[in-house]
């Protein structure tokens, strides 16, 4: 039954058994393919280019490390989106599962809220309605437009995280609580020593899943302004004096660094979700 | 000494004898009516073994005992603690009674003897190195020295449960509480595990077991008593129990088992 | 309609709260060819995207290694790359390659794909990609003793696909695939980066010249919220519907 709740979660990556066996070679074959149509566009964009200019590959060449650091920007932005992210979403999670209606019903709607809005409006909320600065007395701190969009990523970031906690910790079987019940823990015990450190191993593939979501999410920080590897892309692009047939190129680099970035990761994510399937 | 309970409630029946009492407790779940008005009495150092068709009450009876499940009505008292009191003092009363269930529930990511050990240091902050002792003491007395570093999934089921029993053993109750303790086992291992609750009952220790093991409750209880429907058709000690049943709802019971 | 219209421009005088998308008769229009827009390009992504999925599970059924290999690929490409970049490509990089045609509207060369078929295009292949991936797993999740089954009663291989693994198979992944088809719903604001003019655009256009950031934003998430919860309850009728008593599907909930 897909409840409204479970309908905003992530969509599915694990393969099953039989799609398994051909993934090791996937990953190449999605290199290869993505370097094929890098190739191919390059080499088409050769053809139509004005003659006189610089070729594509000098220009890719000449440009390489600056897109790389903006390569870097957007994994520093999502390491700490996904860091402030979890920090608050843990707790969030547990909340969920309080007794009290207090603290559960506010969590909860907490959690939906941030899980059903759309990632970029929630990116151009933070962009445009936060303070540009924090005044402390007198005392200004700059409030740069790079970590306001820290701030939207970890957002929806931090409602994944709460219900991803709340499913381990829900799936712990009720028998580990009546035995520690039985056994007088308190609640806060029972959580922190007998539930919690047997749901971080359930935790981990969907939350390395949802680290490569929110890398891939970074570059719409472009959409703000906030510099990162797309906006630097479109700044060669101008230096380069705007030249159409580069386009196709430099996007393509884009998109073979983000793949090389994205592929250890997916591939360990599997390799954890076989390692704990193999226990149970 | 065995302390005969009547079925219906009957008004002090001298419950000051009885280490575990229980007066006419009703639970329901929603509509269904599980529990109908069940009463029995177990003395210190008694054995008593509750058989009956699934669905007729007994594991809910049991976790009304520790208090893990609020009944709706009737009393329970345990050693003068009232397990419906309004000012119930749970640890008090997980302190006397131990349970062990049907599925062992030992924690995973602990080996044997922490499992055996975390309670008493946790929760009754008890000092280490003598709790270590004693929870090697206990492995030994359920016959798995050498174990002691084993996670429980390198376990089987029969050793599991044994350290689940040693586990409620370590807080040091008075009453231990036996869910089906051997339902999820091969015939194999069911013995160690029915020879080990064997040895706890004959050392002195209070015990109430729900089983479906009719040759271990012949032997071991000091008293048996039948549930069918939420209530306690008829109980008895074994030798009457098994030989000369008089309610034929008990006899049909045993002539399908037997 | 019109008292409702000035209720609001009153409503704004009085407090300041700036719902032009309401009273003002441009960006009405503006916000309402935005949102339909929008229901258009989840719609169309929607359909394309199912049939991208079916016919890539099928594909990768394949006894040819090399189409296998090409279906996993693609997924692979698709799945570890930024769906912005992905439109950006298509619409910038492989879209100035294309040929320019004349359009007879305005006599001006204009590319012969538009930048919201691009979009369409882009979003489709995206979500096909995990689309291939549930569909597949669905499929894999009908035990082989059925199928075994349907074979030594005499269907074919398309007829057992068709009668037997199909149904069950679709039964199977619906809430996989119903959380695919909300998160869809949702990336088509990425659109706006292509000039693409959805509900999202078209509100930056309306908070642009009205200046009423604030309540654009929250009209904004309001409406997508709504939209998104109507797609699930559709869903949740749909996984009725199709519902077997008694079965519990592999993986489920």
């Amino acid at each position: 039954m897909l409840r409204l709740r479970d309908a905003f979660s992530l969509p599915l990556v694990s393969a099953s058994e039989g799609a398994l066996r051909s993934w090791r070679r996937t990953e190449r074959t999605g290199l290869a393919l993505l370097l094929v149509v890098f190739v191919c566009s390059t080499a088409y964009s050769a053809t139509t280019a004005v003659s006189g200019h610089d070729s594509i590959p000098t220009v890719l060449w000449r440009w390489a490390p600056l897109l790389l650091w903006g390569f870097l920007f957007n994994l520093i932005i999502s390491a700490l989106s996904m860091a402030v992210g979890t920090a608050a979403g843990l707790p969030l999670g547990i909340f969920q599962l309080s007794p009290n209606p207090l603290v559960s019903r506010p969590a909860k709607l907490v959690t939906q809220f941030f899980r059903n809005a759309p990632w970029l409006v929630l990116l151009f909320i933070c962009v445009l309605l936060l303070p540009f600065e924090f005044r402390i007395g007198t005392l200004r701190i700059p409030f740069p437009d790079w970590a306001k969009a820290v701030i939207g990523f970890a957002l929806p970031a931090m409602a994944n995280v709460a219900e991803i906690v709340r499913g381990a910790v829900q799936s712990v079987p009720s028998g580990q609580w009546e035995s520690a019940e039985s056994l007088c823990f308190s609640r806060r015990q029972t959580m922190m020593q007998i539930i919690l450190p047997q749901c971080i191993k359930r935790m981990l593939p969907p939350w390395m899943n949802l680290y490569s979501l929110i890398t891939m999410s970074s570059v719409n920080a472009s959409v703000v302004g906030v510099t990162e590897m797309l906006t630097i892309t479109t700044q060669v692009h101008a230096a380069e004096g705007s030249r159409p047939e580069l386009l196709a190129p430099l996007y393509s680099f884009s998109l073979i660094c983000f793949f090389l970035y994205s592929y250890p990761i997916s591939k360990w994510t599997e390799y954890l979700e076989r390692k704990y399937q193999v226990k149970e | 000494m065995t302390e005969l309970a009547p079925s219906r409630p009957e008004p002090s029946a001298a419950p000051s004898r009885a280490f575990v009492s229980l007066r006419d407790v009703h639970k329901s779940f929603g509509h269904v009516q599980v529990i109908n008005g069940m009463s029995l009495d177990v003395a210190r150092g008694q054995t008593i073994c509750i058989i009956g068709p699934s669905g007729s009450g007994k594991s809910t009876l049991i976790r009304c005992i520790n208090a893990l499940v609020p009944m709706n009505s009737g009393s329970i008292t345990v050693d003068g603690i009232e397990v419906n009191g309004p000012k119930l003092d749970k640890l008090a009363l997980r302190r006397k009674v131990g349970i062990v269930f049907q599925q062992y529930n030992l924690f995973p990511h602990k080996t044997a003897l922490q499992n055996i050990m975390m309670a008493p240091v946790t929760v009754l902050k008890q000092d280490k190195a003598e709790v270590e002792a004693r929870a090697h003491a206990l492995m030994k007395k359920v016959r798995l020295s050498g174990k002691e570093a084993s996670y429980p999934g390198e376990l089987s089921g029969g050793q599991q449960q044994r350290v689940a029993i040693a586990r409620a053993l370590a807080m040091r109750p008075e009453v231990m509480l036996f869910d089906e303790v051997t339902a999820a086992l091969d015939p194999e291992t069911k013995k160690e595990v029915l020879f080990t609750i064997q040895e706890l009952a004959k050392d002195g220790m209070t015990c109430i077991v729900v089983t479906h093991e009719m040759g271990f409750a012949r032997e071991v209880a000091d008293h048996i008593y039948f549930t069918e429907g939420g209530l306690i058709v008829e109980h008895g000690p074994p030798a009457e129990f098994f030989g000369h049943a008089k309610d034929p709802r008990t006899r049909e019971f045993l002539s399908q088992v037997l | 309609m019109q008292p409702i219209y000035d209720w609001f421009r009153a409503f704004y005088e009085r407090t300041g709260i700036n719902l032009t998308f309401i009273y003002d008769s441009f960006d009405r229009a503006r916000m309402i060819k935005g949102f339909w827009l929008t229901i258009e390009l989840s719609v169309v992504t929607i359909v394309i995207s199912i049939l991208i999925g079916v016919f890539g599970a099928w594909l990768q059924g394949s006894r040819f290694t090399f189409v296998r290999r090409v279906v996993d690929g693609f997924i692979s490409a698709f799945r570890n790359t930024p769906p912005l970049v992905q439109i950006y490509f298509f619409y910038f990089g492989l879209g100035y390659l294309l040929p320019r045609v004349m359009d007879p509207a305005t006599g001006a060369m204009a590319p012969v794909v538009t930048n919201f078929q691009w979009a369409i295009l882009s979003l489709s292949l995206f979500a096909g990609a995990f689309n291939i991936e549930i569909f597949r797993s669905g499929i894999e999740a009908v035990p082989k003793s059925m199928r075994e089954a349907a074979e030594s009663l005499g269907y074919t291989r398309g007829q057992i696909y068709l009668y037997v693994v199909l149904p069950l198979a679709v039964r199977n992944c619906l809430p996989a695939l119903g959380n695919n088809l909300v998160n869809l719903v949702k990336t088509t604001n990425l659109a706006y980066a292509i000039a693409v003019p959805e509900l999202m655009y078209v509100s930056k256009e309306i908070w642009s010249d009205a200046t009423n950031v604030r309540e654009m934003m929250l009209t904004l998430l309001i409406i997508y919220i709504l939209l998104v919860a109507i797609l699930v309850a559709g869903l949740n009728r749909l996984e009725r519907a199709l519902r077997i008593p008694g079965y519990i599907h592999a993986g489920g909930n």
